[in-house]
């Protein structure tokens, strides 16, 4: 019988390998493109009469709202599967995270299917998003303020 | 008492009296309806819910249609049947228990992962020839989108998938056996052992299962005294394309060369360039489609004679991946002839 390692080593030389090159490019293209899509938005509120902080906030909404109808309207999957992280790391990823569970969870019920299992994916980085921002928020105020 | 089958060691039952495959039947759904053996199924689906509200219930209704076309095929009614063995991937193995309900026949639910087409064959054939059943059905389903909601992410989760990850396939195959004569029939069976040599990784279970399969051949092959020679095809379940390279490797280096003799129903099942499937095929529908929709037809045809069919299964659930287990498999084989 071979051994764990020697096997690894068969399996690594079959086994393909994901285009790191070709992913980056096209996730920093359509990451890039999403961002342009948000600074458009952003000058618009802005020039609407909204301050900074409102506009910021106007401007992630909108770009959730639409990431979130892309999911439903079973669009998203394909841009992210040719994005990758381009699509994942802005908050269009965060969104479709959150409506694609509830989506597929819906045929449990709207109590123990679609809101009980909505933060599966998104979850972790909201649990880690909050306490990371805590412990921020306490070093900035021991050692800062 | 007329013993009609005999142990030959390994795991291995050879049958003096064979258990013959009367009825068989494939139902898929459009992705491997398109794919290159699309035209030898017996239906079809292109709605993937298949007229339900849930894939889980789309799941449970292909099976069920695949076991009626069977019924239908052999003109046999479902109290004909002196068992039904089925199983599937969902949990509980929900989609044989609600879609074989209807059909009031004395039930076994098995569990092989992909490879439970086979197992149930195995179990089949041995009750049949220890004289316990006439005719047995034995069934199994998978669905791309309950096995993704299952085991991976949501449908719509905008995520990449590795090269080597497999396309579950949407198919049922089921299949009537019997004690009567007919043609092809099942004339030895290895069961299978847990093989587990440390692969981690749920995007390469052609690379986890490849050994399983690996074992059973050789040991199929020891202890009836047999070489590749006396069969027409091999043929793996769901290795997929880089688990079949893997399997070819693995056999030639305990000395059995597979040759043009070796196939795997999930490098069959799809066109990778043009259906952007990666690795492969991948589900118990794969393994068990293949075999009832397309092998079993060519070998009633008598354009292939000796099979050895031996589909694989993971045996890991997302929550042994999650706690770091590596992929226990395995892979049963039947020795089908015409």
């Amino acid at each position: 019988m071979l051994s764990k390692k020697e096997y690894a080593k068969i399996v690594k030389k079959h086994s393909g390998k994901s285009p790191i090159v070709k992913d980056t490019l096209r996730a920093f293209c359509v990451g890039g493109l999403i961002c342009t899509i948000g600074q458009f938005f952003r000058n618009f509120y802005s020039a609407q009469g909204l301050n900074k902080e409102l506009t910021g906030t106007a401007t992630g909404i909108t770009l959730i709202f639409i990431a979130s109808m892309l999911t439903a309207i079973g669009v998203f999957d394909r841009i992210g599967k040719f994005a990758g992280a381009g699509t994942l790391v802005p908050i269009t990823g965060f969104s479709n995270a959150v409506t694609s569970p509830a989506m597929e969870f819906k045929a449990e019920g709207f109590v123990p299917g679609a809101a009980a299992k909505i933060f599966t994916v998104a979850g972790p980085v909201i649990v880690y998003g909050t306490t990371s921002s805590v412990i921020a928020g306490l070093i900035y105020l021991i050692f800062i303020k | 008492m007329v013993i009609k089958m005999k142990r030959a060691g390994e795991g291995t039952v050879i049958f003096e009296k064979k258990p013959s495959i009367l009825s068989y039947a494939a139902v898929v759904g459009k992705k491997e309806g398109d794919g290159p053996l699309g035209k030898y199924f017996d239906e079809i689906e292109t709605d993937a819910y298949f007229g339900k509200p849930s894939w889980e219930k789309a799941e449970s209704e292909n099976l069920r249609r695949s076991v009626m076309h069977t019924l239908e095929k052999g003109n046999f009614k479902p109290e004909d049947m002196d068992f039904a063995i089925s199983g599937d991937l969902l949990n509980q193995c929900i989609s044989s228990g609600y879609a074989l309900r209807g059909l009031k026949i004395p039930f076994f639910g098995v569990y092989g992962a992909c490879s439970t087409m086979a197992e149930s064959l195995l179990l089949g054939s041995l009750i049949i020839s220890g004289g316990g059943a006439k005719n047995i059905l034995c069934a199994t389903s998978s669905h791309f989108c309950s096995a993704e909601k299952q085991f991976r992410t949501p449908l719509e989760y905008g995520g990449q998938r590795t090269p080597n990850a497999q396309w579950t396939v949407t198919g049922s195959g089921s299949a009537v056996i019997s004690d009567a004569e007919g043609c092809p029939s099942i004339e030895a069976v290895t069961c299978g052992r847990i093989i587990d040599l440390g692969v981690t990784d749920i995007g390469n279970m052609g690379a986890a299962m490849a050994p399983a399969f690996a074992d059973t051949i050789k040991r199929h092959l020891n202890a009836l005294q047999r070489d590749i020679s006396y069969y027409d095809l091999i043929l793996s379940g769901d290795l997929g394309i880089i688990g079949k390279s893997i399997a070819r490797e693995l056999l030639l280096k305990d000395g059995i060369d597979v040759g043009d003799k070796y196939d795997d129903c999930g490098a069959m099942i799809f066109d990778p360039n043009l259906q952007d499937t990666h690795a492969g095929g991948s589900g118990c529908g794969c393994a068990a489609s293949v075999l009832c929709g397309y092998i079993l037809p060519e070998m009633q045809k008598g354009n292939l004679k000796k099979v050895l069919f031996a589909a694989t299964g993971a045996l890991m659930s997302p929550t042994s991946t999650m706690q770091g287990e590596s992929i226990p498999s395995i892979s049963h084989a039947i020795s089908i002839e015409a």
